[in-house]
């Protein structure tokens, strides 16, 4: 059957797109075709709006063993070791589905790391919801969280690190970003390049089904009312078989039979079958009635772009085959030969013995569409004068308790609970530290991993906003005495053919860009999403940043809980008082207006690498970085963990009290050391020009601040821990 | 001293297991589902997991699997079974246990450190041990552990509990009952108590600098119980 255009936008194709197709065909393309075009062609699969300024991105450096374009990037952390990591969204079918929307997120960037080769080590997650005020927060919560710990638990993968954020922008588009982290030998990594002509195509895993038609275009589109129509496009999970597909693959990659191995996430047999010839420059000859279906009269259309999860497509070394099924076999997995590579460079299908589609290849990559859409930058906001007035009426305290109670400060327990955090026995910090941390099985080496992001400064302004998230997330390695090496970044944005929007990501892309050249942390893997955007409105930009560092000995890393009555608190990096965009000027003052906090990356670098310094010199008992509610909340925090008080005097600096406890200016750590040491501190500090205040000393219970009444830790602990819990209850 | 870890497809605590057993002295093999015989050994442990997937009821296909018919002898014989978490599952399913395990009362998958009390010591698994309260880890969502009056009174009456949580100081009460487990119990032994299910994982306990160290206080105890 011949298609029209009226097809083609039906299956989100403009008339320019569906033209140029028509063009390169040189004729008509048929329904198969044209499916096989729009799941090639979307935002999600080509990157078509995003492709010219992520060409930008710094992704080299002495550590990286593979950059973007693979499955998962991969970092060298010596010893033959290596950690293939990667960070992507599932945004759109999470909302329309939480539980298998969040689920099969997890499942697919598992999958992504283990098709490389490595076992996955750990998983974190940044989720993003709207309003608490918001009737669908709750349950949308609810089964996120559950698909989350549903897919990972049962995999036996720890979630040790993630982050939860609250804000009225993501009402109509919630964010599940899922993070992996996987360990492989760097001798043997796997590719997906095909290589040689007429070497068997292996389908492996679970049956392909209805489930996830269109998934990829689908998260190339706006919503709009009709939302519960495309629940068919979301996919269904099941992690049991993905354990079994995990431990099959690396039984048969232990051995020399694979040539190339992708897995079939977005787009599906599709794309993993298009990818591996494209990059290996063949063709690719598949006959469909081969693949295993689990529904019947299946169409060559519908298996093609079903999106069923927990399948991988192998190309094996010839005479290979009934080795490697043995052990599918095995493990109670599908395993079918499927097609072979060609010298053709075209994709042809078989179908019934009648040839159903015939595309050359290249005109399906690098002819894929390519945008460099118009976009609005955004200026700098003016600064906030403050009335001194305003202010008088409030209490520090009473302030520190509201906002240690608000959404996105308060103690994410609740959630991690739900997570199981200790499985494979290797987990050396648990989420709610700075960084999760994980050993390297038999090894005193671990990785410190963190997943970071900042929309509030990112609308405020994207280039800081795409600064300051690098800064973050390099910060939260630092503090736990690791060497950051690398990240990974999932793009979250709105509609990309609106100028404000794109102007949004192009902006955040190059203040990521920028901290990543000047702290010599490289981009290695990602993902973008656009058209987070609900009856025309949008989400706040959310780049989210997830980075690993290498720690040498894991019996030597620093954590966040404050140790010991007496011993001294001292902010590292100077307060300036910046209170525009933060919890504070937000929450407490209503003002939403005004610049976020300037990034100064000299005085980041300077003052991470001297903290690592102390850390290294055994000066530091405890640390933590100042983000959100500045000093004061970063104090706490590290107190409500150590079971300690603490006894805080502002130093006598310019700006006014609640400017320098709840101002958020960048490239500070709060540090805990032993008066003893405090000389030996201050000289490291001054030897490399590190500005410091010495603000107070650690108590048993009490909480004490200048003038004002006397609270017990219990009083913070309480009102950190207790929010989820009741809102969830509610 | 000869352990044995049985692997089920589906689970994920097999190598977690495999590690404790040697650091602390064993000799450990794995045992495939599909085997038939046991090779031989002083301990046979089915570990934590989502065995078969636990799609039916937890523990239920692991119940009726090839290798657990051999489990099964071995225990009546007097051998000694140790299951943990989807262990303690299966083995209830098995029929070796009594009682079953309920989703938790929450009805949310849990994951964090807990104390037990030990309730027995007057077994191979627990004589000797040098701390009557141990903190363990847990991470399940079918912890909830439940049995009729009549098999609880059987139970309390052949002192087959084995372990109940309780708080650092050991005092047992609803507060410091993770999942709604009937009388707190967190562990259970068979009439003979060479057969002992429990949920906490003392595997995930054995290095001071991760979680702690009381399961290693657990496996020395065990290996030099058995000798």
């Amino acid at each position: 059957m011949e298609v029209n255009l009226q097809n083609a936008m039906d299956h989100g194709l403009n008339k320019e797109e569906f033209n140029k197709i028509c063009d390169l065909l040189k004729r008509t393309p048929n329904l198969t075709e044209l499916g096989i075009f729009s799941a090639m062609w979307n935002e999600h699969c080509s990157y078509k709006s995003s492709k010219v300024h992520l060409k930008k991105l710094n992704t080299k450096g002495k550590k990286v063993i593979q950059g973007p374009g693979e499955n998962a990037g991969i970092i060298d952390i010596e010893d033959d070791d290596a950690i293939v990591f990667k960070i992507e969204s599932h945004n759109h079918p999470s909302f329309i589905e939480p539980y298998q929307g969040a689920a099969t997120g997890v499942g697919g960037i598992m999958r992504d790391v283990f098709t490389m080769g490595a076992r996955p080590i750990a998983n974190l997650n940044s989720i993003h919801f709207g309003s608490t005020q918001n009737p669908k927060t709750k349950n949308l919560l609810r089964g996120v969280v559950k698909g989350i710990g549903g897919y990972g638990n049962c995999m036996g993968i720890p979630t040790i690190a993630g982050q939860t954020n609250f804000d009225e922008s993501y009402n109509g588009n919630i964010l599940v970003n899922a993070m992996t982290l996987g360990l492989v030998n760097k001798n043997k990594i796997f590719y997906s390049k095909a290589v040689g002509v007429n070497k068997p195509v292996i389908y492996v895993g679970s049956k392909t089904g209805r489930d996830g038609i269109h998934g990829a275009s689908m998260a190339s589109a706006v919503f709009d009312d009709k939302i519960e129509e495309k629940k068919p496009t979301v996919q269904v999970g099941d992690p049991f078989t993905e354990k079994l597909l995990l431990e099959a693959c690396l039984e048969l990659m232990a051995g020399k039979s694979i040539i190339s191995i992708q897995d079939m996430g977005a787009a599906g047999l599709t794309s993993s079958s298009i990818e591996m010839a494209s990059k290996g420059n063949l063709g690719i000859e598949l006959n469909l009635n081969k693949v295993p279906c689990r529904e019947e009269k299946m169409t060559p259309y519908e298996i093609m772009l079903s999106e069923s999860q927990e399948r991988m497509l192998i190309i094996l070394e010839n005479g290979k085959e009934e080795e490697a099924k043995k052990i599918f076999d095995k493990w109670n997995l599908d395993f079918a030969v499927i097609g072979k590579t060609t010298d053709t460079k075209k994709i042809e299908l078989f179908f019934d013995k009648i040839r159903v589609a015939q595309i050359p290849i290249n005109i399906l990559a690098e002819n894929a569409p390519i945008y460099d859409r118009k976009f609005k930058k955004t200026k700098l906001p003016q600064k906030i004068k403050f009335n001194k007035d305003d202010l008088k009426n409030f209490k520090i305290t009473e302030v520190l308790k509201k906002i240690l109670s608000s959404p996105n400060i308060s103690s994410k327990e609740w959630i991690w609970e739900q997570y199981d955090q200790t499985v494979m026995g290797d987990t050396v910090e648990k989420p709610g530290s700075d960084s999760g941390i994980v050993r390297i099985h038999g090894s005193s080496k671990a990785v410190a991993t963190s997943v970071d992001s900042s929309a509030i400064y990112c609308y405020a302004h994207p280039l800081t906003g795409g600064k300051q998230v690098v800064c973050e997330n390099w910060r939260n390695l630092i503090s736990c005495g690791s060497k950051p090496i690398a990240i990974t970044n999932c793009l979250n944005f709105g509609n990309p053919e609106k100028e404000e929007n794109m102007g949004e990501f192009v902006e955040c892309v190059e203040g990521i860009n920028e901290a990543s050249k000047f702290l010599d942390y490289p981009v290695v893997s990602g993902n973008v999403s656009f058209y987070n955007e609900t009856k025309d409105k949008g989400i706040k930009p959310t780049p989210t940043i997830g980075g690993v560092g290498l720690v040498t000995d894991y019996k030597k890393i620093i954590t966040m809980d404050l140790k010991n009555i007496n011993n001294l608190i001292l902010v590292v990096g100077k307060t300036e008082g910046h209170i525009e965009q933060s919890i504070f000027a937000r929450n407490i003052l209503n003002e939403k207006k005004g610049p976020p906090p300037e990034i100064n990356l000299f005085n980041e670098k300077n003052n991470g690498e001297t903290i690592l310094k102390l850390i290294n010199e055994k000066l530091i008992k405890s640390t933590h970085d100042v983000s959100l509610g500045g000093i004061i909340t970063a104090v706490s925090k590290m107190a409500i963990k150590g079971e300690k008080g603490f006894k805080l005097i502002k130093p006598k600096v310019l700006t006014s009290k609640f400017h320098y406890y709840f101002g958020e200016d960048q490239g500070r750590y709060i540090i805990e050391i032993e008066p003893n040491n405090l000389s030996k501190v201050q000289k490291i500090l001054k030897e490399n020009s590190v500005h410091y205040d010495e603000i107070g000393i650690v108590t048993k219970n009490e909480v004490i601040l200048d003038k004002e009444p006397i609270l017990h830790i219990d009083d913070l602990t309480k009102s950190n821990k207790t929010w989820l819990i009741d809102y969830m209850s509610k | 001293m000869k352990s044995s870890v049985i692997i089920f497809p589906g689970s994920n605590c097999d190598r977690d297991m495999d590690v404790a057993l040697k650091k602390f002295g064993f000799i450990n093999q794995m045992v495939w589902h599909n085997d038939i015989d046991l090779p031989k050994s002083d301990l046979i442990v089915l570990p934590g997991g989502f065995s078969y997937g636990d799609y039916l009821r937890c523990g239920s296909i692991a119940g009726k699997s090839r290798i657990i018919s051999s489990v099964i002898d071995f225990a009546k014989s007097g051998g000694m079974v140790m299951g943990v978490c989807n262990g303690f599952q299966i083995l209830t399913e098995t029929g070796l246990l009594s009682g079953v395990l309920q989703q938790n009362i929450n009805l949310n998958f849990i994951c964090k450190n807990v104390f037990i009390k030990i309730n027995n010591n007057k077994n191979k698994y627990f004589e000797n041990i040098k701390k009557n309260i141990l903190e363990l880890h847990i991470a399940h969502n079918e912890g909830n552990y439940f049995c009729s009056q009549d098999e609880l009174k059987s139970i309390e009456d052949n002192d087959q509990i084995a372990a109940t949580y309780c708080d650092q100081n050991g005092k047992i009460n609803e507060e410091n009952n993770p999942n709604g487990a009937i009388k707190n119990i967190a562990g259970i032994f068979n009439e003979k108590k060479n057969v002992l299910g429990m949920m906490p994982h003392p595997e995930r306990m054995i290095d001071k600098y991760l979680s702690g160290e009381d399961g290693s206080i657990f496996f020395t105890n065990l290996l030099n119980n058995l000798k």
